[in-house]
């Protein structure tokens, strides 16, 4: 099928293309030069905007986690439920939205990649049969690793090759696509009911570090070629005086980054910010991580901003979810997979007129705004961390809009306010730094090279929006701003359009990306790990790994690795 | 006023969240007719399922007042959501009565279901009959239970009677049911007669009173004093004496728990830790 997408602005940043009018023409769901203009269908995108589909580098969309929060909240469901129509199946939201809402929510924002974090290997089967159901967009998943106790043994020998090979195997064989490493070491820790307080704590039995899991991992990323980068959620998450924390976590792996190019990012760094002694001199560190971020080319970090709503807060970080749990007394879910992560869930409320909220919420904004370069730091919520993804279109308009921030900034915590960077930051991003922020700099973070652009031979993943550049002046019309991201005009996703007017009118299935780890010498599956397998894991390491027929559209990355 | 009475007996449960004084307020009959419930799974309209008749009265308040003739046990969230207006059921009614209501009255002189006045915020419910499960608790999951209004009932209740209760009375002149205040934080219960085990289990304040036999207090309740008498709302006390206890210690709670000294002598042991 063809496409010509007309007179639209393009904003298109990794091909340098900056509100441009321009046609876009769409061939068997590729971008290429021209198409036959009698027989293609024409999309009259005057006075709009074209950007590539949106790019969501960090939610929890998917997996036992995210089902288990579902099952916790009813009451989180039966005030936002949607109909069956003749094209989409019914569903529910809110914070956590079944996986065919997922789908369709992120497409109607004109989204079109999101990745599923924090898998925990052994519910690999769970989350990929989740993501299958997930339509609409293409996705995938990262395997946490950070304290899985192969790697921890083999860094502890300091083999890091055999380390690679066998890395490389769990994400061939979880069929993830990065490192995800959460509160390194601390989640070992907490299986005996502890945490680690610093990067040079060790973990028990281990007789690691959490710098030498970091590092070490750092350079299995390096050595398997993985196109991203490892993705990591700092120790001492959620605590005051964090912020130290994340410079020293970002200061671990400088000098293993080369060419300019980033070796770590840093994920919901809003959470890993937090300067003060104890939560009532809660202070914003996101000065000083700017400074850093500022001055070195190797990291990148996304926002984790938080939005004043009714949410559910989950994440593998078992210790902080119960540091969560004391503090707000709600019902919780902790657990321990078996022995290789944790995992918590804990209802949250942020509050407007709470000190601690909002000055999370005035950190996250002071992330986006003091970073000078938008390829550094993305926009997410951490869904449903800090908010639900649909909040995208708001934190969209507060970073275009000094205006926005200042009627937020009036309705919350005046002890907050007064606190607050933001009244004395006047940047205001422009449609071309948003397009980095929500999709270029995600996919070029990671390394997904048909995605986030739209330059020839590129996914047709595009996203239309009814806000005209020329006529609209976004720090003023902030509202149209925002109304205009929640509902795309168009969301084109591999050539076919599926969003017309907000409205879902076409039901698609997104493929699930996952890295075929190509490495010289594939990993030995030793007697010692089958027995430890037998003994330790509910699951037999034959029946382990996930077979391509799980996912309903396969669409593996063949990686070379220098191993 | 608006008097509807069911056309036959219904098979299946109905949704008319439309019986609402609020809705009906300045519509005809006929226009009332057209409003839409679901019957199963099927879309139906009021008329079709209910005979509308409206009787000219004097309205001073320009309120509207609703009477219900019948058995309506299987219609659910009458009067959800409420804010001013009269219901008057004559006949049984099913679950969610006045869900989320936030002002105006419903009088029921039969049973009603369970979740009647679940998530109310303000108004009065008067049940003169007995009541299911879940009086004035919240939506499943939910902790967000009554918060103001008060709720009388002249039979007997379910069990988990004002759960996460934050405000508001709660009367009931029969027998209630186990975890009676469950998790509640504030406002006040109070039972005439006898009540079923585990009462303000989890509780973290507010006050609770039974005026009948309790057959244990929860063991992380601790005794507190005795007291001749208490205070039930403005201008109404109930003469004792009653065993004050305090809890629940789990959550470090400061909830008041009084139990009638008379109908409990089991409970007299209590007596030697003051």
């Amino acid at each position: 099928m063809e496409l010509l997408i007309r007179n639209g602005f393009v904003y298109d940043p990794i091909n340098g293309v900056d509100g441009e009018k321009m046609d876009i023409a769409v061939k068997d769901g590729k971008i290429v030069e021209r198409v036959n203009e009698r027989k293609a269908k024409k999309i009259d995108a005057s006075g709009m905007i074209v950007m590539p589909g949106g790019v969501d580098i960090h939610c929890h969309i998917a997996g036992s986690e995210v089902n288990s929060g579902r099952l916790l909240r009813p009451e989180d469901h039966f005030r936002d439920f949607e109909r069956k129509t003749a094209v989409t199946r019914s569903g529910v939201g809110y914070s956590i939205p079944s996986t065919f809402t997922t789908g369709y929510r992120y497409s109607r924002m004109g989204y079109t990649t999101i990745m599923n974090p924090s898998m925990p290997p052994l519910e690999a089967k769970h989350t990929h049969e989740e993501l299958s159901d997930t339509p609409m967009v293409d996705k995938a998943s990262y395997p946490l690793l950070g304290d899985w106790w192969f790697t921890l043994e083999y860094l502890r020998d300091g083999k890091i090759e055999e380390c690679a090979r066998h890395v490389a195997w769990m994400i061939t064989s979880t069929k993830g696509y990065a490192i995800k490493i959460v509160n390194p070491g601390g989640l070992e820790a907490w299986g005996f009911g502890g945490n680690v307080k610093s990067l040079d704590d060790q973990i028990p039995y281990f007789c690691i570090t959490p710098r030498e899991i970091l590092r070490g991992l750092c350079k299995v990323n390096r050595l398997l070629n993985l196109p991203h980068t490892i993705h990591v959620h700092t120790n001492n998450l959620g605590k005051p005086g964090n912020y130290l924390t994340a410079l020293e976590t970002m200061k671990c792996v400088e000098d293993l980054a080369s060419d300019n190019k980033p070796a770590i990012h840093i994920t919901h760094c809003q959470f890993s910010a937090f300067k003060g002694s104890d939560w009532r001199t809660l202070e914003s560190g996101a000065e000083e991580i700017a400074n850093y971020v500022n001055a070195h080319s190797h990291v990148t970090l996304d926002m984790g901003q938080v939005i004043f709503t009714d949410t559910t807060t989950m994440t593998a970080d078992g210790p902080f979810q119960y540091t969560l749990y004391e503090l707000s007394g709600n019902k919780w879910v902790n657990h321990d997979v078996e022995t290789e992560t944790s995992a918590g869930i804990v209802p949250f409320h942020y509050r407007r007129k709470s000190y601690v909220h909002a000055i999370q919420w005035s950190i996250g904004l002071e992330l986006a705004l003091l970073i000078k370069d938008p390829w550094k730091i993305f926009l997410t919520t951490d869904h449903p961390n800090g908010g639900p993804f649909t909040s995208y279109p708001k934190i969209i308009a507060w970073l275009m809009s000094r205006k926005a921030r200042e009627a937020a900034l009036k309705r919350i915590n005046p002890r907050a306010r007064s606190r607050s960077l933001l009244p004395s930051i006047n940047r205001e991003l422009s449609f071309k730094e948003i397009a980095v922020m929500t999709r270029a700099g995600q996919a070029k973070a990671l390394g997904l090279k048909n995605k986030g652009h739209l330059g020839l031979g590129a996914n047709a993943d595009i996203a239309i929006y009814n806000l005209n550049p020329e006529t609209i002046d976004p720090s003023r019309k902030f509202r149209t701003v925002r109304k205009a991201f929640k509902r795309a005009a168009y969301t084109i996703k591999n050539g076919k359009i599926v969003v017309k007017n907000g409205e879902i009118v076409k039901h698609l299935e997104g493929a699930t990306m996952w890295l075929d780890v190509k490495v010289s010498e594939s990993a030995k599956i030793t007697e010692d790990m089958r027995r430890r397998f037998r003994e330790y894991w509910t699951v037999e390491c034959e029946n382990y790994p996930v077979t391509e027929n799980y996912l309903e559209v396969s669409h593996p990355i063949n990686v070379e690795a220098k191993v | 006023m608006i008097t509807l009475t069911p056309k036959n007996e219904f098979r299946f449960p109905i949704i008319a969240e439309c019986i609402n004084p609020d809705i009906f307020y300045g519509k005809t009959p006929k226009e009332i007719e057209e409003l839409g419930i679901w019957e199963g799974n099927k879309q139906k309209k009021l008329g079709e399922l209910f005979k509308v008749e409206e009787t000219k009265m004097e309205n001073p308040e320009g309120k509207e007042i609703i009477t219900i003739n019948g058995n309506v046990s299987k219609v659910r969230r009458i009067g959800a959501g409420m804010k001013s207006g009269e219901i008057i059921v004559h006949g049984d009614v099913g679950m969610h009565l006045g869900e989320e209501m936030k002002g105006g009255k419903i009088i029921v002189h039969g049973n009603v279901g369970g979740w009647a006045g679940s998530m109310m915020k303000g108004g009065t419910i008067e049940i003169h009959g007995n009541v299911g499960d879940y009086l004035g608790a919240p939506y499943r999951g939910s902790s967000e239970g009554m918060r103001g209004g008060k709720i009388f009932v002249y039979g007997n209740v379910g069990n988990e009677a004002g759960a996460y209760m934050k405000n508001g009375l709660i009367k009931i002149y029969g027998n209630a049911g186990q975890f009676l205040g469950l998790r509640m934080r504030d406002g006040t219960i109070y039972v005439q007669k006898d009540s079923g085990g585990r009462v303000g289990a989890c509780m973290k304040g507010g006050k609770i009173v039974i005026g009948g036999f309790l057959e244990f207090v929860l063991p992380t309740f601790t005794i507190e004093s005795i007291k001749e008498k208490v205070k039930i709302e403005e201008g109404e006390t109930v003469a004792g004496p009653f065993y004050l206890f305090l809890g629940d210690l789990v959550e470090n709670g400061e909830g008041k728990l009084y139990v009638l000294k008379e109908k409990n002598p089991h409970l007299s042991h209590y007596e030697r830790l003051l």
